[in-house]
């Protein structure tokens, strides 16, 4: 089920569609059930939902709502459709419901209570990403902050503003700070009195994660963190000390980086390495921390192969990549993504990296992935995607225009001998700058995908999924 | 909390002995407000709630008379009191008042006057995880000429050299060229890690420094350094590069401790005191950016020490230490804020000619047949009639008579 529009139509079909799945013959519980939804519907629409807007803040939760997850008749769910506010940026309902969440989400200092301010978009959208925001590096979110930041934590103005000019950048690099600033946070958290830690603390965090999504739209990996952290929270018992209860968080967030990244790594390392014979030749795109890890094991254990590092502009963050492998004595070829069709002949193997796996079996990643799979399986050439597993995400998404994330589009602008030309792109009226930063690869274009649970089809990405599901 | 400010206002007003006669230099008129008021409202304006201020008695007793000052600042000011000798430096002010410093300090000159955005020279202090940030701005001519002063002083002994890498923020050279005896030399330590450097002639130092916790710790351990703009900055810049900074000593804090009384070249401003270092270390590793390209060096080539610098293109930054420089303030000052050029207390006659350059004070008298051009006129002054006052700036309570 795709992400669509909350039309009656759609709703009618899915629900037919899972009452033929379940295989029970309940129609007039079934019609009685729309008849419900379509009055609720109706009611959503005039008035305001907090919950309904907060839920739509978060990319996971709105899709979970009509996910995957089997429904029982019996339970009158609500299945109401509603598009996260990230991608409704055209439409300018959604985006004073988004400042006046924010103004909500207000955290009181000294008796009186300051907002996160909103970030502005910038430069004139391409049509059809007309829906996205679009932010200039060079008007940061501090610009309306207060310099010695009291309303949020310095830790977490220092975490926006590395986002935002990429400092740290890659999905891992991102949790890892995420979690990072988090428990500095935590550690400089006192409960106030009359308040019990569990409720509060989950409250303190929200204005923290708006101001983080407005520096940068927030990952997957990032979406996952921040649920199990809140879970965590959420489950400390009321009797719990405030110097227990905070260590004991510490430590949970501990173990999720130990556990979900860095023994993962080494878990797919080792299943990848099976996979790497002598004389490769392994062609990688962009920078992936973890395929980097990858090559780094294969090259220690000894396996003999080279690398192709394919990069592509604006970003270019193969150079990165190729200083790494390079430093380490891994020989390397380089080149742009506009030659692949002429250096794949030479590739034995392709290894990407993901920033998230979809639910149904789409692979997230990096803009030019998609095409590198497509021109690899022209050639034949197996497509190896590694990612943990705790990127998996319960979306869904068949193309990269419903949902994606637009980049300044400033650094498209490249001066070359004292002249550039883009400079006064914006006086032109008919010139957009595109600058994407995420592609979707479907399925059909991946062999397999490595995952610390083990090598799996991409098709098998909802069972994981299910599996995880059960388990927390 | 993030940062605390320091504003230094027991400076001497060395080079503008006359006008320093009677009031101490943080207290001068600039378009009728005090000096010092200029970078109060700066903070204020940032959203500081308090500022320490280190003063001498003097000033504080002044300080608490005048009345603008308790209006309009709404901070809460913490005023400490230094002898006035003049012995004492910034820095030595600094570490007078360690105990109270518990976070990364902002120190400001009182005798600055700017309308920068102080988030971009804060943002490159938070988002490099740096050591000191500091802000430059290209100097100005002054136009005004100074009475008293025949011809332009040539000032070409007191030349500041700064290098800056080609992205203009990472401070990678500064020394004055008073210390420099034969020529400019760059340790080729430095030429290898940046091969391109702009070495700029023309800035002016703001005086206004982001440095970080450890570094004030550290100034108490080494009592040898007075002045932070003459000694301090240039040993941090120069630490940037130093052999013993690129060595990961993280997990040698004991020995260090032990070392610390001999070892004058501390290893206390690596420890950027983060106790999930390993995290942080995890995070850059993981992330795949780099601040430089071309070479085999991962980000910041490992350096834990970086000086900043945010150098101010277009935009209001004045010093106010020199006679020349206290004039072109008072002409430009009453752009900086909108409060009308004549106060609403004060009575002018319908027969004064005045010029729209000139700012007139509160609780003015103005007569007939009097013309005031690009002057500014003090608080509770008279002016008699048939007085021209051009290219003027007048005191608080001055009696101008007839003729």
């Amino acid at each position: 089920m795709a992400d669509s529009g909350g039309t009656d139509e759609h709703d009618k079909k899915d629900d037919v569609e899972r009452s033929k799945s379940e295989g029970k013959e309940l129609t007039k519980e079934e019609k009685q059930r729309l008849r419900k939804e379509k009055k609720q519907q109706k009611k959503h629409k005039e008035k305001k939902d907090d919950k309904a807007s907060q839920e739509s803040g978060k990319e996971n939760k709105s899709a979970s709502s009509a996910a995957a997850a089997p429904q029982l008749p019996t339970q009158t769910v609500k299945v109401v459709k509603r598009l996260p506010e990230h991608i409704q940026v055209d439409n300018p309902e959604v985006l004073k419901k988004l400042a006046k969440k924010l103004e909500r989400q207000q955290t009181p200092v000294h008796g009186a209570t300051i907002k996160i301010p909103l970030r502005s978009d910038y430069g004139y959208k391409v049509s059809l990403f007309s829906h996205l925001h679009q932010y200039s590096r060079k008007a940061p979110l501090t610009q309306q902050l207060s310099i010695p930041s009291t309303v949020i934590h310095p830790a977490v103005v220092r975490l926006g503003l590395q986002y935002s000019q990429g400092i740290v950048a890659g999905s891992n690099a991102r949790s890892v700070a995420l979690l990072h600033a988090f428990k500095q946070v935590i550690r400089d958290y006192t409960t106030p009195p009359n308040e019990e830690l569990s409720r509060d603390l989950v409250n303190k965090l929200k204005p923290y994660i708006s101001f983080l999504n407005q520096c940068r739209p927030l990952s997957a990996s990032m979406g996952n963190a921040i649920k199990f952290v809140k879970k965590e929270i959420s489950n400390i018992p009321t009797q719990c000390k405030e110097e227990e209860a905070k260590s004991k968080i510490l430590n949970c967030i501990e173990w999720y980086i130990n556990d979900k990244i860095i023994l993962a790594a080494k878990a797919i390392a080792a299943s990848a390495i099976e996979k790497i014979s002598d004389e490769d030749v392994i062609l990688v795109y962009g920078c992936s921390s973890l395929v980097n890890h990858i090559l780094f094991e294969a090259f220690e254990k000894r396996r003999k192969f080279r690398v192709i590092v394919v990069d592509s502009r604006p970003r270019l963050e193969g150079r990165e990549a190729l200083r790494r492998l390079v430093q380490r004595g891994i020989s390397c070829t380089y080149v742009l993504i506009s030659a692949v069709s002429y250096i794949l002949p030479e590739v034995s193997k392709v290894f990407l990296g993901a920033h998230a796996l979809l639910a149904n079996g789409y692979v997230m990643s990096r803009v030019g992935t998609s095409q590198i799979a497509l021109v690899a399986k022209a050639f034949n050439v197996p497509v190896l995607v590694c990612c943990e597993t705790y990127k998996f995400c319960e979306r869904v998404q068949t193309d990269s225009f419903v949902s994606n994330e637009l980049d300044d589009p400033d650094d498209l602008i490249v001066t070359r001998k004292g002249k550039t030309h883009l400079e006064n792109w914006q006086e032109v009226p008919s010139l957009g700058l595109l600058n994407l930063v995420y592609d979707v690869t479907p399925p059909d274009f991946v062999d397999l995908v490595i995952t610390e649970l083990g090598m799996i089809p991409c098709t098998s990405v909802p069972v994981v999924l299910r599996v995880k599901n059960v388990d927390q | 909390m993030e940062l605390q400010a320091v504003l230094m206002a027991a400076g001497g007003g060395s080079r503008m002995t006359d006008l320093i006669y009677n009031t101490p230099k943080p207290l001068l008129p600039v378009g009728n407000k005090p000096l010092m008021w200029y970078p109060l409202n700066l903070l204020e304006r940032v959203g500081f709630e308090e500022v320490i201020v280190i003063t001498t008695k003097e000033v504080q007793k002044m300080m608490s008379s005048d009345p603008k000052m308790k209006l309009d600042v709404k901070m809460k000011l913490d005023v400490v009191c230094i002898q006035e000798d003049g012995d004492m430096g910034t820095a030595d002010a600094l570490r007078h008042i360690q105990q109270k410093i518990k976070s990364d300090v902002l120190v400001v000159s009182c005798d600055l006057i700017t309308d920068v955005a102080l988030h971009e020279v804060v943002d490159l202090f938070r988002a490099h995880n740096a050591t000191l940030a500091m802000l430059m701005s290209k100097a100005h001519e002054f136009t005004e000429t100074v009475p008293g002063q025949k011809g332009k002083k040539k000032t070409a002994e007191q030349r500041d050299f700064v290098g800056v890498d080609p992205s203009g923020k990472r401070l990678l050279f500064m020394a004055n060229e008073a210390d420099l005896e034969d020529g400019l030399s760059i340790r080729k330590s430095i030429i290898k890690k940046h091969p391109r450097m702009h070495i700029k002639t023309g800035l002016v130092d703001a005086h206004l420094y982001c440095l970080k916790k450890e570094v004030v710790d550290f100034l108490a351990e080494n009592k040898s350094i007075s002045s932070i703009r003459g000694e301090l900055v240039p040993y941090l810049v120069r630490k940037q590069f130093s052999k013993t900074a690129n060595r990961q000593k993280m997990k040698d804090e004991s020995e260090d401790q032990t070392q610390k009384k001999n070892d004058d070249s501390t290893n206390q401003e690596l420890l950027i005191a983060s106790r999930d270092e390993s995290l942080l270390q995890l995070a850059q590793e993981r992330s795949c950016w780099n601040d430089h390209h071309g070479d085999m060096s991962e980000a910041y080539h490992g350096g834990k020490l970086r000086c900043y610098v945010h150098i101010l293109d277009q935009g209001l930054c004045y010093r106010v230490n020199t006679l020349a420089a206290y004039i072109e303030a008072n002409r430009l000052a009453p752009k900086l804020f909108e409060e009308p050029a004549v106060h609403p207390s004060a009575v002018i006659s319908e027969k004064c000619q005045m010029g729209s350059d000139s700012m007139i004070g509160a609780l003015c008298q103005i007569a007939d047949k009097t013309s005031i051009k690009r002057s500014t006129i003090g608080n509770s002054t008279t002016v008699k009639e048939k007085v021209k006052v051009t290219n003027s700036i007048v005191m608080h309570g001055v009696t101008i008579e007839e003729g």
